[in-house]
């Protein structure tokens, strides 16, 4: 059965209880921020920060002041470029959808950095290899939730079957439309043929920096000659040799 | 809080956290609870789902904001205005709740006819002593010494008519010049929260230091309260003033009275002038009628509890040796003292005040006149390192400082008090690094060292405390004994007592906290460690998980969630009621019965002399819409000490009773060099001072820098762009942040003139990984004309581009 | 250029070639261990706000490996916000004290003590102010006081605790007590 996460911005109070929890749940380090005229921090997702929360100031089209929070992450796409363009299998994907990514096997190519449509995969320049969120496997096979929706105290996060989670995101944008949210709608649930990070925006996707039409972007990442292509996937074996030769030690 | 003592008899919140999703109507304000108090907020979602209407009114748009179904912006240090305006609205449209008004509040008591306001005084103000004469702040009464009434509340003299002509001037078009709220947003938060006024439904009203740190703070709460009991929304499900309070444990560390005024459980502390005896003392402190008729039980069990054996019937119980205070010793006198010179030493545990205390630069200059400090804390703070602070030469310093490691909370045992009154037990998860230690094991060791000091001493000012108990272990203390201690006990066996009903004022017992007796009703029973949690889908009062003050009652004053006769306004969200035949143990009939332990005596029937009296701490019963404080037995609105604008509701500018202090430092502000209001404030990922959040990478992370929160009009005004370094200064001094250019404040229209105002968060300081400057370098000391708390949420300063 | 998955796996685009070098199929992984598997869970409440949300310290081998909210607990039932879940960075927290640390007049840096050294030095301070400025009687009445030590309590430590220090600050005849709740 697939599961997923329903983000439902129209709860988040941005206390970043997720964006903290997953930094102590993974272990992953405080970046160096400056305040830069906005609450949000960091300003990116990165090695180091797999979710975190952002802040979009906005006026409605009744010029009301709004202020929308996202708790974004990783979306664990169905159609997950970065899966698709793996050299050496790191990325890989769970029987319930999640999109993982295997430490010792990471060649560091950073294909996967070039084809996420979404620019979540980061590369982490200490380690030489990528990183980014994994949905928590240790905890959902443990019938745990995800760090960042145990944390999360007003329900914006919730995990669960995908399906179930799609209902009950279009019922939540029919309740907030009925209250005047015209902007309310569902995201994730055909895009990339289905996410299984889903979210309920009140403001079109772009308000807050997703794509309105996420692209499977396989093909921009390689060159087009299949000789590159082979190349790129001999380099890649090379790598992975060369990675297994220093012991596969976990990334940190 | 003596606003709502004052006004309903406790000065605590009303309610509890869970119980927030029973409201149906949230009105935030004075308080940012998405952002200070996130976990809370999921029961704010809870009572939205359930249908309710979710009020924000702050000068910014804050997190909490942006999920209100309404958010209406105020100038900071105009909220009895708005809520007077409130007040108006309810009465001139006739939207209170006419029953419980009348039956449960002192409306329809008459006033002295000669009690009276005008020209922004009440009767007895004295302009040459700057301070009130109270004589006619009273009631006319009947032979028996009872307050007269009349029930229709017509009689020009009631409480009630008084009410109506005192805000009367507060109407929607004053609200706008005042406050700078629009009309239209002020009235249709009015009409939103307004709408819980009729029986059986329940407004909340959630606030914090928004609404204390002001120089008529406490008068700002009684507004609320009085609001609160128009709309019948006191003692209800869903209901309630309740403060938000900002720390683990504030609520538990005021029950057991770190306060120069009081003693653990609201006792009052003996004065020279007006307690030279015990007899005096009981005299003076207890009233004739109400609950705390049982005073004298309550305070010589304390000296039982605290001098034992020594405190006998021939020697007042050892009253003599309990100190006795001569003036005020609140916060700000206290360093307002010491900078004058006049303290010697210092004890601070767990607090920062070089960062939260208001003027810091005179407050960290008063360090310096110490001999000698001793600071316990987890990192070097800003208190313990003050001299070597910015500015200062340490040489010249002569301080001696003792700064002692301390254990974190995980280290450590012990019971919390939430802000819902709930005493909950924690337990130790490991043991401190090195030589951390717990305040318990501190206050312990301190004490068995200076009782070997003093061990054998004769001298007459050694006997109080070498008769002092202490007997709880050699190092870390045993706590569960503390507790036992706290609870009561029989002096003669030493059984715990079941709850306060059980202490007697003739040393056969002893208890060193009275409001938390019960806590430990039988040997090994603490009841800290309850731990069986309602049903998710119940009323949520969770009676069985932790112990809530006073035995374990969950919402304060909850026979007020039943009408005069007994049944429940709502019965969906009944608390309690009046079950007819129900048997009591003598095989008499009829009781208080329902799912809260009731605020009330079980067995006074509804229509039995003083049955519809819920609020039992008051000495007449009735919730005080009419209750004298230092400035009035009404509120009033008054400007902040430091204002740009007239006071428009009449022509006295501050509050005449305001603390102003005057020491060379304590300079105020001239609104033409300073015409921009400030506040200050928190945010979700700091904590107070920062002494600890500062130093987590993970926080510091997220929030890194101070800045200053300031409409953009402003910023274009002052050519500031978002993200560029300014400097933000008032008469007390200047500090460094980063602008942070926002829709989110605007600038408030008042008539034809145009007010600013910015904001900053307090969290920063000059130690730890994030540095920065200490807002409090800005804030004045002046202070509530009650409690002396510092106005920190309405000052005024210039801002100008770094 | 972009591609949908069905024409990668078509072979239609150009990276034909890779399609059969990568597995898109499912893996069954077995996921790692959780890491407070076996650990001793230690309720406790939090430290920050007044709202007293309950935690969960999982703790093995005498040290706390995670801090999580307590699912039980009815008021939080296992949320926590940023702040209590970045508390586990306290603990083994490189800056945090572990030893008494003692600044003599006029000195520019801390010295290093042994904790008993300073508790004694403490003790012999308050004392000698204490005798020095004790106050017995004032206009007659008694009043039993120093005016010359002040102490600030805590609104971050236990009720007990809070006890004790009024208890013995009062015992003293410390009239300047106060704590965070007028701030």
């Amino acid at each position: 059965m697939a599961k997923a996460i329903l983000v439902d911005t129209s709860k988040c109070i941005a206390c970043r209880g997720c964006q903290v929890a997953c930094k102590q749940w993974h272990g992953r380090r405080a970046e160096p921020t400056r305040f830069q005229g906005s609450y949000e921090n960091p300003l990116a997702l990165s090695a180091q920060t797999w979710r975190r929360v952002g802040f979009i100031e906005t006026a409605g089209g009744d010029g009301r002041l709004r202020w929308r929070f996202i708790s974004d992450a990783c979306k664990h796409c169905t159609d997950a470029s970065c899966l698709a363009v793996c050299p050496t299998g790191a990325l890989f994907r769970r029987t319930w959808g999640a999109v993982d990514l295997n430490q010792d096997i990471c060649n560091g190519c950073r294909y996967c950095v070039a084809a996420c449509p979404f620019g979540i995969v980061a590369f982490n320049e200490e380690s030489g290899r990528v990183n980014k969120c994994v949905l928590c496997p240790d905890r959902v096979e443990a019938g745990l939730e995800p760090a960042c929706v145990t944390t999360c105290p007003t329900d914006a996060l919730t995990f669960g079957d995908r399906d179930q989670l799609l209902s009950q995101a279009k019922r939540r944008v029919a309740e907030l439309q009925a209250k005047g949210e015209k902007g309310a709608q569902l995201y994730g649930e055909r895009e990339l043929s289905g996410l299984h990070q889903l979210f309920v925006l009140q403001e079109r996707p772009q308000v807050y920096g997703l794509p309105e039409q996420p692209r499977f972007a396989v093909a921009s990442v390689f060159p087009s000659s299949v000789t590159s292509v082979l190349a790129s996937v001999v380099m890649g074996v090379t790598a992975l040799v060369a990675f297994r030769g220093r012991g596969g030690k976990g990334e940190e | 809080m003596p606003g709502l003592g004052t006004s309903f008899g406790r000065g605590a919140m009303t309610n509890h956290w869970i119980d927030v999703k029973n409201a149906d109507a949230v009105l935030i304000m004075g308080s940012n609870a998405a952002e200070n108090h996130p976990i809370a907020f999921k029961w704010v979602l809870a009572a939205m789902e359930r249908g309710a209407v979710l009020l924000s009114v702050d000068p910014r748009f804050s997190r909490t904001s942006a999920l209100a179904d309404l958010y209406a912006p105020l100038r900071s240090g105009t909220d009895i205005a708005f809520l007077g305006g409130m007040i108006n609205h309810v009465l001139r449209n006739n939207l209170f709740q006419r029953e419980y008004v009348g039956e449960y509040t002192n409306a329809s008591f008459l006033l002295d006819p000669a009690f009276g306001f005008k020209d922004g005084y009440f009767t007895g103000w004295d302009p040459e002593k700057k301070t009130y004469d109270r004589a006619t702040w009273k009631f006319q009464v009947e032979a028996d010494g009872t307050p007269k009434q009349d029930g229709s509340l017509r009689d020009p003299h009631t409480v009630f008519q008084h009410l109506r002509r005192h805000f009367a001037r507060y109407t929607p078009e004053m609200v706008e010049r005042v406050c700078g709220t629009p009309k239209a947003e002020f009235l249709r938060v009015a009409e939103a929260f307004a709408r819980t006024g009729a029986p059986g439904k329940a407004g909340t009203i959630m606030y914090a230091m928004g609404w204390t740190q002001h120089s008529k703070a406490t008068q700002l709460i009684r507004t609320a309260a009085i609001l609160q009991m128009l709309l019948g929304n006191i003692g209800v499900a869903g209901g309630g003033v309740n403060a938000l309070r900002g720390l683990s444990n504030v609520q538990g560390s005021t029950d057991m009275a770190l306060l120069f005024h009081i003693l653990p459980g609201y006792l009052g502390m003996p004065t020279r002038k007006d307690h030279p005896t015990l007899a005096a003392y009981l005299e003076k402190e207890t009233p004739k009628t109400g609950y705390w008729v049982n005073k004298p039980k309550f305070f010589v069990s304390l000296l039982r509890a605290w001098y034992g054996e020594a405190a006998t019937k021939d020697n007042e119980f050892a009253y003599q040796y309990l100190p006795k205070n001569s003036a005020n010793y609140s916060y700000m006198d206290l360093f307002e003292a010491m900078y004058a010179g006049k303290l010697k030493g210092f004890i601070v545990t767990g607090q920062n005040p070089a960062v939260s205390g208001p003027n810091s630069t005179l407050e960290r200059k008063a360090l310096e006149k110490l001999e000698w400090l001793v600071v316990r804390e987890l990192f070097e703070t800003e208190t313990a390192a003050f001299w070597k602070g910015p500015g200062v030469d340490p040489a010249k310093v002569q301080t001696e400082v003792f700064l002692l490691p301390s254990s974190t909370h995980l280290e450590r045992e012990g019971s919390y008090t939430n802000s819902g009154r709930w005493l909950q037990w924690k337990w130790k998860a490991a043991d401190p690094p090195g030589d951390a230690r717990s305040d318990g094991w501190f206050a312990n060791q301190l004490a068995l060292r200076l009782k070997a000091l003093y061990a054998g001493s004769r001298a007459p000012t050694d006997r109080a405390f070498l008769a002092l108990t202490w007997d709880y272990g050699k190092e870390e203390p045993d706590l569960e004994k503390v507790l036992a201690e706290v609870n009561g006990y029989t002096v003669a066996d030493r059984k715990p007592v079941k709850s306060f009903a059980f202490l007697a004022d003739d040393g056969s017992t002893a208890c060193g906290n009275w409001i938390y007796s019960g806590v430990f009703p039988a040997e090994g029973q603490n009841r800290a460690k309850s731990r069986k949690a309602d049903p998710p889908e119940s009323l949520g009062i969770n009676a069985g998980w932790a112990f809530s003050w006073p035995v374990n009652r969950r919402i304060l004053y909850n026979r007020a969630s039943a009408d005069p006769r007994g049944k429940p306004w709502n019965q969906e969200k009944a608390l309690i009621w009046w079950d007819a035949e129900a048997e009591l143990p003598d095989g008499k009939k009829g009781k208080w019965v329902g799912v809260d332990v009731p605020d009330f005596r079980p067995d006074l029937a509804p229509d039995a002399k003083g049955g519809g009296n819920p609020f039992i701490m008051r000495p007449d019963g009735k919730g005080g819409i009419f209750a004298p404080l230092a400035e009035g037995p009404l509120p009033e609105h008054y400007e902040p000490v430091e204002s740009p604008v007239k006071n428009l509701l009449s022509n006295v500018q501050a509050n005449p009773m305001a603390v102003i202090y005057k020491a060379d430092l304590d300079k105020l502000g001239d609104p033409k060099e300073f015409p921009i209001v400030a506040t200050t404030y928190r945010l979700t990922e700091h904590q107070h001072t920062g002494s600890i959040t500062r130093n987590l990478p993970w926080l510091v992370e997220m929030m890194p820098n101070l800045f200053c929160e300031m409409s953009r009009e402003l910023a274009e005004e002052k050519g500031i762009r978002n993200g560029a370094p300014v400097i933000v200064r008032s008469a007390r001094g200047e500090v460094r942040a980063i602008a942070a250019v926002t829709g989110r404040f605007k600038p408030f229209k008042l008539g034809d003139r145009v007010v600013h105002e910015v904001g900053i968060p307090w969290h920063w300081g000059f130690m730890g990984l994030a540095k920065g400057d200490s807002a409090n370098m800005l804030t004045p000391h002046v202070g509530d004309a009650n409690t002396r708390i510092q106005e920190s949420k309405a000052f005024l300063v210039d801002v100008r581009k770094a | 250029m972009s591609l949908t998955r069905r024409d990668f796996l078509k072979g239609a685009g150009t990276g034909a070639g890779l399609a059969a070098a990568v597995d898109l199929a499912p893996a069954e992984v077995a996921a790692q261990e959780l890491k407070t598997k076996g650990a001793k869970e230690v309720p406790s409440i939090c430290y920050y706000c007044a709202v007293g949300c309950g935690i969960v310290a999982s703790v093995a081998d005498g040290k706390v490996v995670a801090i999580q909210g307590d699912p039980a607990h009815p008021i939080n039932r296992g949320a926590l916000c940023s702040k209590a879940q970045a508390y586990i960075q306290v603990l083994d927290h490189p800056q945090r004290l572990t030893k008494a640390l003692y600044r003599a007049p006029g000195a520019g840096e801390w010295q290093e003590k042994p904790l008993d050294w300073a508790m004694a030095e403490i003790a012999q301070r308050i004392r000698s102010t204490r005798d020095a400025t004790f106050k017995e009687a004032e206009d007659g009445v008694t009043v039993n006081r120093t005016e010359a030590i002040a102490a600030l309590g805590s609104a971050i430590i236990a009720n007990e605790e809070c006890y004790l220090l009024t208890k013995l600050m009062r015992g003293l005849g410390v009239v300047w007590l106060e704590h965070q709740a007028r701030i």
